[in-house]
């Protein structure tokens, strides 16, 4: 039987995430862990700031075990104070071939930046 | 020189160096990514609680004693580790149910010592004592996952509670200098942690519908006062060797 090196990141493009039948089918130990584990994005808060960015994404059976796994490998040298996990599947992405028509037409409105305003001392985080 | 605080930091520190060592042999080979770098984690968070331990003793001994020369210069018998984390990491069951049995009863462990009147084990304790807790969490959740989980998974975790349940006895049977400690109120009383420890792995294996072993199983016992199974000098052989073949060599 041939033997086939898995990498990181060669599961979870497919709409199901997982691997081939064939693939399936083989139950060598330790090559067959992780075939069918679904795709996580994870998004780190820092210290500073209030906003959760995405920093990567792992393999995760459930959303708990995607919560420790980013702790694990996403937040090893004090990145971040909170984590979110949401399963890759869910994201729904903007189709780069629409670029043009979705975000040239803002390109000559520059009245839409609000700089032409005053703020006052009192309003933060902006 | 305090001979038998001395053994029972060599005792804390040998017990969390050689787990190190044993889930370090993961890195590179973990089921997946992430469990990968999981593993390796514990082991960093362990060989730093042990090079507390060992730096703490080297000042207690003194005659230029390092955490480098208790770590790579002392033989099998002068290590006082707990036979339970020398044993081989077998499958991912069997090495996180060696986790779970360990960090439960270090859980407990370092709750006591951060009580204790040596100032120095007492903030190695507070430090350590949130590593463990989520070593605890951890590997709790691998028995729940696989004892509850598939028919192989169940299996696999059921052997490795066969194979491991023997060497749990030990961690409670108090050697020599762990009673001293205790009596000098810097160590525990590990017999009087055994039943919240037992607690601990009823509750985990009751959610991971693995039912406990029976109580009448003989246990193993030495590793404390340095009798070990065959496995450690195997893995001292690996960890030693580049200071035994290229004495004082440094990075």
């Amino acid at each position: 039987m041939a033997i086939r090196k898995y990498y990181y990141g060669d599961f979870g493009e497919s709409a199901t995430g997982s691997a081939s039948q064939e693939e399936k089918q083989s139950k060598s130990h330790v090559s067959s862990i992780g075939h069918d584990w679904p795709l996580w994005e994870i998004f780190i808060r820092s210290k500073q700031g209030l906003d959760h960015k995405h920093v990567g994404s792992l393999h995760a059976t459930d959303a708990q075990m995607a919560i420790e796994n980013a702790r694990d490998v996403y937040t090893r040298r004090q990145e971040g104070v909170s984590i979110w996990a949401v399963e890759s599947k869910y994201i729904r992405a903007s189709n780069p071939d629409e670029a043009d028509s979705l975000y040239d037409p803002a390109n000559d409105k520059a009245y839409r930046h609000p700089t032409f305003y005053k703020l006052p001392d009192d309003v933060n985080y902006m | 020189m305090n001979n038998q605080l001395v053994n029972y930091l060599l005792h804390l520190a040998d017990n969390t160096l050689i787990l190190a060592q044993r889930n370090s042999e993961w890195c590179g080979h973990g089921p997946v990514l992430e469990q990968d770098i999981a593993i390796t984690n514990i082991s960093l968070d362990l060989i730093g609680q042990s090079r507390n331990f060992y730096q703490y003793a080297a000042i207690l001994i003194g005659n230029s004693a390092t955490e480098n020369s208790l770590a790579y210069l002392r033989t099998e018998r002068e290590f006082k580790n707990l036979l339970l984390v020398e044993q081989p990491n077998g499958d991912w069951a069997a090495t996180t149910l060696r986790q779970f049995f360990f960090s439960a009863y270090q859980y407990l462990l370092y709750q006591q010592l951060q009580k204790g009147n040596d100032a120095q084990i007492a903030a190695i304790a507070e430090k350590a004592f949130k590593e463990v807790t989520y070593h605890l969490r951890w590997s709790s959740e691998w028995i729940i996952r696989l004892g509850d989980g598939t028919e192989e998974s169940k299996d696999r975790m059921l052997n490795a509670v066969d194979e491991l349940w023997r060497f749990t006895g030990e961690i409670f049977q108090p050697a020599a200098y762990e009673t001293e400690a205790a009596k000098n109120v810097c160590g525990a009383d590990v017999s009087a942690l055994q039943k919240d420890w037992l607690k601990k792995v009823q509750e985990i294996f009751e959610e991971a519908t693995l039912s406990m072993p029976k109580e009448n199983i003989y246990m193993q016992r030495g590793g404390k006062d340095g009798v070990h199974t065959e496995h450690l000098g195997y893995i001292l052989a690996e960890m030693q060797y580049l200071q035994r073949v290229y004495p004082g060599n440094e990075w």
